[in-house]
C-alpha cells in the first residue's frame, strides 16, 4: 500500500485531519489514565484484611459511660456471648480492619530520641483479639494472659510516669516489621512511642489491615496487650462459622439486651458487610470512571464514523476514477484503512504524551504512582482497533461505489 | 434575518439526520456529564452562609507546648483553657464555642427506645451568629449559658422523630441521665458544609464527604452540656493522654472550637493582635511554646484550607470537563463536514450576493440550533444523571438536585459551547470561493 497519495490527500484536509487526531490523542490520554485510575481502585479494594473474612460478627453498644463496674460488666458479656452455641471465639477490640469511623494512630519511632516518627502506626487493642481476628503468626508468639494490662492502668502509669504500669510487648504485621527492620527478623527488638516509652516486639502476624487512612501504610499495624471494656468505645467481635453469623448476631444481640435492656446497639454487622461499606465510595467512582471511560470511546468511534462517511462521500468521484483505471475493490478498501491507522497512530503518539502529563499532574495532586509502561502499548492497541472497527463502515461504502461514477459529473 | 438563518438552519438540520443526530448527541453526553458533575461541585464548594461568611473567623492558637509533632500549622482545635479564655474575653461582636459529643436522648415516660445523637455543646451566640431558623421557640439566652441550665434547642428531624414535629417548647427531653426542657426547635436546616464543625481536612487525604453530614440533632449550653454528658468527649488530639477518657476539662487535648463575629476590618485586625496578645501572655506563663503560630481565617479560607470538597468529586468533575472537550472535538469536526459539503449552496448564496458575514452568521445559527437541541438532551441526561448521583452512598447525595440557576447554566452552556465548535467550521464555510463552487456544479 502506498501511503504517499494518502498523504497528499490528507494534506487538503489538515484542519478535519487533526481535528481527529485531536480527538484521539484527548480519547487516548484520558482512557489511559481513566483506566489506571480504575485498577488503582480494584487494587484498594483487593487488600488483604488479615482476618477470618466470612467468620466475624461486630456489635457495638452505645459508652455506658465511667461507671466503676465497667470492666466486671464487659466480663459478663463476653461470658454469656461465649456461652451461645456456635460461637468459636469472642473479643472486645477497639476498632475493625477496614472499616470506617474513627482510628486509633500513634508515630512509632526506632530510638527513644529520635525527632521525627519512623512510620505511622495503628493500635489495636483488646484480650483474646488475635485468635478471634484469626490472623496467621509468622514468628514469635501471641501474647500471654499475664502480660494483659487494664485500660485504665495502662492510661494511669502513663499520667504518672510509671513505666511498669505499662504492657511492654507488642504483636506486630510483616508488612511493619519489614518498613522498620527491612531483612532481618523484628523479634526481641525495641520499638518507641510518644516521648521515647519502650516496647519489645515478640511476635510478628501476616497480615493485619488498618480500619482507615490506608495511605499511611496499608498494614502498618501493631496488636497491644491491654484489656478494654466499654467505656472505650470497643465493641464486642465474634467469630463463628460463615454459615451460622446472621443467626448468632440475633442471639448475641438478645443476649446482650437480656442483661441491660437499657443499652443502645450502634452497630450490628457481618465483617463482610463493613467491609462492603469501607469500600463503597471506591466502588461507585470506579463504575463512574467505567462509564466514562465506554462513553468517551463511543464518541470518538461515533466522531471517526461521520467524518469518515463524509470523506467518502466526498471523494466518490476520485473513488469512481481509481475504480475506472483499475483499482479493485479492496484497493478502496484499504485505502481508508490505512488512512485512519496513520491519523490513528498520529493521535495515539500526541495521546502518549499527553497521558504522560496528565499523569504527572495526577501524580502530584491526587499523589497517584506512574503510569505504568504496560498501558501505552495496550491504550494504543485498543484505539487502534476502535478507529479500524469505525471506518470498516464507511470504507465498506467507499468499496461499493461503482466505476461508473467516474463518468457522471459529480 | 435571523428567523430565516433559523429556517434555513433547520432544513439543513433535517437533510441529513444521521450526522445531525451524532451531534446533537455529542454535545447532550457532554453537557449532561459535565452539568452533573458541575451541579455537585456547585452544591459541595458554594458558601453555607452567603452574606454572612465573610465576617465569621476561626481563631487558631498552638496550645501544643511539646516539640512533638508538627508546628507548621497551630491544631484545628484548642483546649479547655485557652478556649474559654478566649471566648470569655468576649473581644468579638458575638462568639462561640462549639464542642460535638453523643449521647442517649429519650423522652421521659415514652415508648420509642433510646437514640443515639449527636449533640453540639454551644454557647446562645451561636444561633444569631448563623442565622440559624427556628420554628418553635427560641435559642437559649446568655444567662442560661451562665447558670448552667438544662435546656436545650433541637432540630426538626428529631423533633419529627420524639414528637411527631408538634410543638415541642417546653416539654422535657432525658438526655443520658439529665432531664432537660425544650426551648426551641429549628426549621429543617441543611448547611453544605456542615461549616461550622469542619475540622482535620488535611489529615483526611481528600476523603471529606463527612463534612456535609446534617447538623446536630441536640444543642445544649457549652457548660451545661459539658456537665451532663461528661465522659463522652472526643479529643482531636492530646499531647498527653487524658487521665479520665472523655472528661477533657484540664487534660492536655485539644477538642473545643471558637468561631467569631467581626464586621470591620478594624476590627479584624484588633482581634489579630488580641490574639496574639493572648499566646505571647500564655507564653510568658508557661503555658505555650510557640506563641507566633496563631492564624485567623475566615469561614470561606477555613474551608478551603480544609479541602472540603471531597477529592473524588473535584477528579470527576475535571474529568467530565476533559469529555465535553472531546464531545466538543466531535462536534467541529462533524459540522466542519456538514458545511463544506454544502459549498455548492453556500457558493450560490455567495453568488447571489450574500456576504461573508451572511454566510457567518447563518453557519452560527445552525451550530446554536445544535446546541440547543444538545442542551434539551444534556438537561434529560442532567437529571438523570443526578438521580444517579443520588444514589451514590455519599452523605450529601440526597441534596444533589439542578436548582434554576443550574438549569440556566445548562443552556448557557450548551449554546456557548456549540457556538465555539461551530466557529472554525463557519470560518471556513463563508471562505468558500462563489466561482469555483458555480464552475463545478
Amino acid at each position: 500500500m502506498d501511503i504517499l497519495p494518502i498523504l497528499s490527500t490528507l494534506r487538503r484536509h489538515k484542519i478535519t485531519a487533526w481535528l481527529l487526531i485531536l480527538e484521539i490523542a484527548l480519547t487516548c490520554a484520558i482512557v489511559c489514565n481513566a483506566v489506571f485510575l480504575i485498577s488503582q481502585r480494584l487494587e484498594r479494594m483487593r487488600i488483604p484484611s488479615g482476618v477470618a473474612e466470612h467468620e466475624l460478627v461486630q456489635i457495638q453498644l452505645a459508652n455506658i459511660g465511667n461507671r466503676p463496674d465497667a470492666a466486671a460488666r464487659a466480663e459478663t458479656d463476653l461470658a454469656a456471648l461465649r456461652q451461645i452455641p456456635g460461637v468459636q471465639q469472642a473479643a472486645l477490640t477497639n476498632q475493625l480492619p477496614l472499616s470506617s469511623g474513627g482510628s486509633w494512630n500513634s508515630g512509632v519511632k526506632l530510638e527513644p530520641q529520635q525527632q521525627l516518627d519512623t512510620a505511622n502506626v495503628v493500635q489495636y487493642m483488646g484480650q483474646n483479639l488475635l485468635p478471634t481476628l484469626g490472623t496467621r503468626l509468622i514468628a514469635g508468639r501471641e501474647f500471654r494472659p499475664d502480660e494483659f494490662v487494664d485500660y485504665a492502668d495502662a492510661v494511669a502509669a502513663l499520667q504518672s510516669g510509671n513505666m511498669k504500669g505499662l504492657p511492654q510487648t507488642l504483636v506486630i504485621t510483616q508488612a511493619l516489621a519489614e518498613r522498620l527492620w527491612p531483612g532481618r527478623s523484628a523479634l526481641g527488638r525495641p520499638l518507641y512511642f510518644g516521648q521515647g516509652i519502650p516496647f519489645r516486639v515478640i511476635g510478628v502476624i501476616a497480615n493485619l489491615a488498618r480500619p482507615n487512612m490506608l495511605e499511611k501504610g496499608a498494614e502498618y499495624s501493631t496488636v497491644w496487650p491491654i484489656r478494654l471494656n466499654l467505656t472505650q468505645g470497643a465493641s464486642y467481635l465474634i467469630r463463628c462459622a460463615p454459615q451460622d453469623r446472621e443467626q448468632i448476631l440475633k442471639a448475641a444481640l438478645a443476649k446482650l439486651k437480656q442483661l441491660d435492656p437499657r443499652r443502645v446497639v450502634l452497630e450490628k454487622r457481618t465483617w463482610d458487610e463493613a467491609r462492603y461499606e469501607f469500600f463503597q465510595s471506591d466502588r461507585a467512582m470506579a463504575s463512574i470512571l467505567v462509564g466514562v471511560c465506554v462513553a468517551l470511546l463511543i464518541v470518538t468511534a461515533l466522531g471517526i464514523v461521520g467524518l469518515a462517511s463524509f470523506w467518502v462521500s466526498q471523494r466518490r468521484r476520485m473513488i469512481g476514477v481509481r475504480r475506472a483505471l483499475g483499482a479493485t475493490r479492496s484497493n478502496i478498501l484499504h485505502y481508508f484503512q490505512t488512512e485512519n491507522f496513520l491519523l490513528a497512530t498520529v493521535g495515539i503518539g500526541l495521546g502518549m504524551v499527553l497521558s504522560f502529563g496528565i499523569n504527572l499532574f495526577l501524580m502530584t495532586h491526587y499523589e497517584l504512582p506512574r503510569l505504568p509502561a504496560i498501558y501505552f502499548p495496550v491504550g494504543a492497541l485498543l484505539l487502534w482497533l476502535i478507529g479500524q472497527l469505525a471506518v470498516l463502515g464507511p470504507a465498506l461504502r467507499a468499496a461499493a461505489v461503482p466505476p461508473v461514477v467516474a463518468t457522471r459529473s459529480v | 434575518m435571523f428567523g430565516y438563518y433559523l429556517d434555513l438552519a433547520v432544513r439543513s438540520l433535517k437533510r441529513n439526520k444521521m450526522l445531525t443526530a451524532l451531534m446533537v448527541i455529542a454535545i447532550a453526553v457532554g453537557i449532561g456529564a459535565s452539568m452533573t458533575t458541575l451541579t455537585v461541585m456547585h452544591l459541595l464548594s458554594g458558601d453555607p452562609l452567603p452574606g454572612k461568611s465573610a465576617h465569621l473567623f476561626y481563631p487558631q492558637v498552638d496550645t501544643n507546648p511539646t516539640n512533638e509533632g508538627s508546628h507548621a500549622e497551630p491544631p484545628d482545635m484548642m483546649d479547655y483553657r485557652s478556649a474559654v479564655d478566649l471566648w470569655s474575653a468576649q473581644r468579638a461582636d458575638r462568639q462561640t464555642l462549639i464542642v460535638d459529643s453523643s449521647i442517649k436522648v429519650r423522652v421521659p415516660g415514652g415508648k420509642l427506645p433510646a437514640l443515639m445523637e449527636t449533640m453540639l455543646s454551644s454557647t446562645s451566640d451561636f444561633f444569631p451568629m448563623f442565622n440559624v431558623p427556628f420554628q418553635y421557640g427560641s435559642a437559649w439566652t446568655s444567662e442560661d449559658d451562665a447558670r448552667h441550665a438544662r435546656v436545650a434547642v433541637i432540630l426538626a428531624d428529631l423533633n419529627d422523630k420524639l414528637f411527631a414535629g408538634q410543638d415541642s417548647v417546653g416539654r422535657t427531653l432525658r438526655l443520658k441521665e439529665s432531664d432537660v426542657r425544650v426551648v426551641g426547635v429549628l426549621k429543617p436546616w441543611r448547611p453544605l458544609p456542615q461549616f461550622y464543625d469542619v475540622v482535620g481536612g488535611r489529615f483526611s487525604d481528600g476523603d471529606t464527604a463527612g463534612f456535609y453530614t446534617k447538623p446536630e440533632g441536640v444543642f445544649m449550653p457549652f457548660t451545661s452540656g459539658l456537665e451532663i454528658n461528661d465522659g463522652n468527649f472526643q479529643q482531636f488530639n492530646c499531647w498527653h493522654p487524658p487521665e479520665r477518657p472523655g472528661h477533657l476539662e484540664g487534660a492536655s487535648c485539644n477538642w473545643i472550637g471558637l468561631w467569631v463575629d467581626l464586621d470591620s476590618a478594624a476590627k479584624v485586625a484588633d482581634y489579630r493582635r488580641f490574639l496574639a496578645g493572648y499566646a505571647e501572655q500564655q507564653k510568658a506563663l508557661g503555658r505555650f511554646t510557640h506563641a507566633d503560630n496563631t492564624r485567623l481565617r475566615n469561614l470561606m479560607q477555613w474551608l478551603d484550607y480544609n479541602g472540603v470538597v471531597p477529592r473524588d468529586v473535584r477528579l470527576q468533575t475535571w474529568l467530565a470537563f476533559a469529555f465535553l472537550g472531546i464531545c466538543l472535538f466531535n462536534t467541529i469536526g462533524l459540522l466542519l463536514a456538514k458545511f463544506l459539503r454544502r459549498s455548492g449552496e453556500i457558493g450560490v448564496r455567495r453568488a447571489l450576493g450574500a456576504s461573508r458575514a451572511a454566510v457567518f452568521a447563518q453557519c452560527l445559527v445552525e451550530a446554536g440550533v445544535i446546541g440547543l437541541l444538545g442542551g434539551i438532551g444534556g438537561w434529560l441526561l442532567t437529571l438523570a444523571g443526578l438521580s444517579l448521583v443520588r444514589r451514590q452512598p455519599a452523605v450529601y447525595a440526597d441534596m444533589a438536585h439542578l436548582d434554576a440557576s443550574m438549569f440556566i447554566v445548562t443552556f448557557a452552556l450548551a449554546i456557548a459551547s456549540s457556538l465555539l465548535a461551530g466557529l472554525l467550521p463557519a470560518l471556513r464555510a463563508c471562505r468558500v470561493a462563489p466561482g469555483l463552487q458555480l464552475k463545478a456544479l
